[in-house]
């Protein structure tokens, strides 16, 4: 089953985070950060790719910024896997899709 | 790693997409040379795809725009004006090159490309400080990119370090943000450009720490000060200050370059004077990766042009000309 992204908001943030078996991956991100939107369409693609095996999402901090604030996001873009409710791991900065795919590997199903 | 390999050999590869690289690919795409250009990876530091300019916000000073520009708009027209005439993109970052044949091969990530010519335009990127708690502390207060983050630092204390226009330019964009930005300085004077000093000093929110430079950083979890010595007479102070935004110079990307091409003592890569040309034939440089002397979008954009016509007419006198030759 092919997914977009999970818009999340202060309201389905935590619901969203610790309610799926799958790890959730959310993008810290604003309208105005350049490399923020350089990323956006490779989240878009790896959504789509990855199916069932994650859960993709992404938080605008302009609009919620108690939810970046609580992680101590101060550095856009931030990724957080989450899996279990925990942060499991914090990429700070925009990277290319392999380089992304390969810092999530771990949190994948091995048959992948 | 298995390596697959392409089957075209190309006319010319450009590599890196700043206002260099980009000028090359319209000049060899208009004539005809079908370009492919490896533009880089995503990314929060300068080392991305339109380069430098896509961390800066107004640019005021190139030609043709008499309003200015947003630093990442200019890049996007570039891009759109390259891709019109028909260059190929692809967004990765070269992984080696081989010159030691020809055509010459370009790898990346596991998939081989060949071309006649290469153009080499992957300019320069931001120096740390190069301390131990500046890389613990990046997304925590220490940033590379003042127009990601400054927002994270409302009615905050920032320090800015340097003294060009990089530094004045991230010091004035954050004062929109901050409540006192100080700008720590290794020597007396500004190196940046008399309008933006001028802008500066006219700026209530901007203090100058002259002589001093940064030597280490507080925190743990998230920057909490940084520790500065005066350059005269050893004495170190403490800053109080939440976020820290370094532009303090460049170093060229020429790391896929070593011992293969000719650099100068620091990195960048040499050109035959009046030319683009490196000590390999069919290789050309162009943009901050061979100039330390200028680096402006327009300087960049210039040679850019030059390496494109470079490239043309040694393909046309070295490689069309021996093709049509045996294939007559």
């Amino acid at each position: 089953m092919a997914h977009g992204i999970v818009n999340l908001s202060t309201s389905t943030f935590d619901e969203t985070v610790s309610g799926a078996d799958a790890p959730v991956v959310v993008d810290f991100w604003a309208e105005w950060c350049g490399p923020c939107k350089k990323i956006a369409p490779i989240l878009e693609e790896m959504a789509g790719e990855l199916g069932d095996d994650a859960v993709i999402a992404k938080l605008n901090v302009d609009d919620n910024p108690d939810i970046a604030m609580r992680y101590n996001v101060m550095s856009i873009p931030t990724l957080l896997v989450f899996h279990g409710g925990e942060v499991r791991k914090r990429l700070v900065g925009a990277k290319g899709k392999a380089q992304l795919l390969q810092e999530l590997d771990e949190f994948l199903p091995s048959s992948r | 790693m298995s390596t697959t390999t392409d089957t075209d050999v190309r006319n010319v590869i450009i590599i890196g997409s700043g206002p260099a690289g980009l000028t090359a690919a319209i000049y060899a795409a208009r004539a005809n040379l079908e370009p492919l250009m490896f533009e880089g990876e995503p990314s929060s530091t300068s080392d991305q795809p339109g380069g430098q300019l896509m961390l800066t916000t107004d640019v005021e000073n190139f030609p043709g725009f008499p309003d200015g520009i947003m630093g990442p708009d200019l890049m996007q027209n570039f891009r759109a004006q390259a891709e019109r005439f028909g260059t190929e993109f692809i967004t990765e970052k070269v992984t080696s090159i081989d010159f030691s044949e020809r055509p010459f091969r370009v790898e990346v990530r596991g998939t081989e490309y060949r071309a006649d010519s290469i153009i080499i335009s992957t300019g320069a990127r931001s120096i740390w400080l190069g301390l131990e708690a500046e890389e613990r502390l990046v997304g925590h207060g220490v940033s590379s990119c003042a127009t990601c983050d400054g927002f994270f630092f409302r009615d905050q204390h920032i320090v800015v370090v340097g003294g060009g226009d990089s530094a004045i330019e991230e010091a004035t964009f954050l004062t929109k943000f901050a409540a006192k930005v100080t700008i720590v300085h290794r020597r007396d004077e500004l190196r940046a450009s008399k309008i933006m000093q001028d802008r500066a000093f006219a700026n209530p929110k901007i203090e100058f720490l002259w002589n001093h430079t940064v030597v280490d950083l507080l925190g743990t979890e998230k920057l909490e000060g940084a520790i500065v010595r005066d350059v005269n007479t050893g004495e170190t102070s403490t800053l109080d200050v939440t976020g820290l935004f370094v532009a303090i110079g460049h170093k060229p990307n020429t790391d896929l370059f070593s011992d293969v091409l000719d650099m100068d003592a620091t990195g960048y890569l040499v050109t035959r004077g009046g030319s683009t040309a490196t000590n390999i034939e069919g290789v050309f440089a162009c943009g901050d990766v061979q100039d330390h002397t200028y680096r402006q979008a327009i300087t960049a954009a210039g040679s850019g042009c030059m390496a494109a016509i470079d490239a043309e007419r040694w393909l046309e006198a070295n490689v069309h000309t021996a093709a049509s030759a045996t294939t007559a």
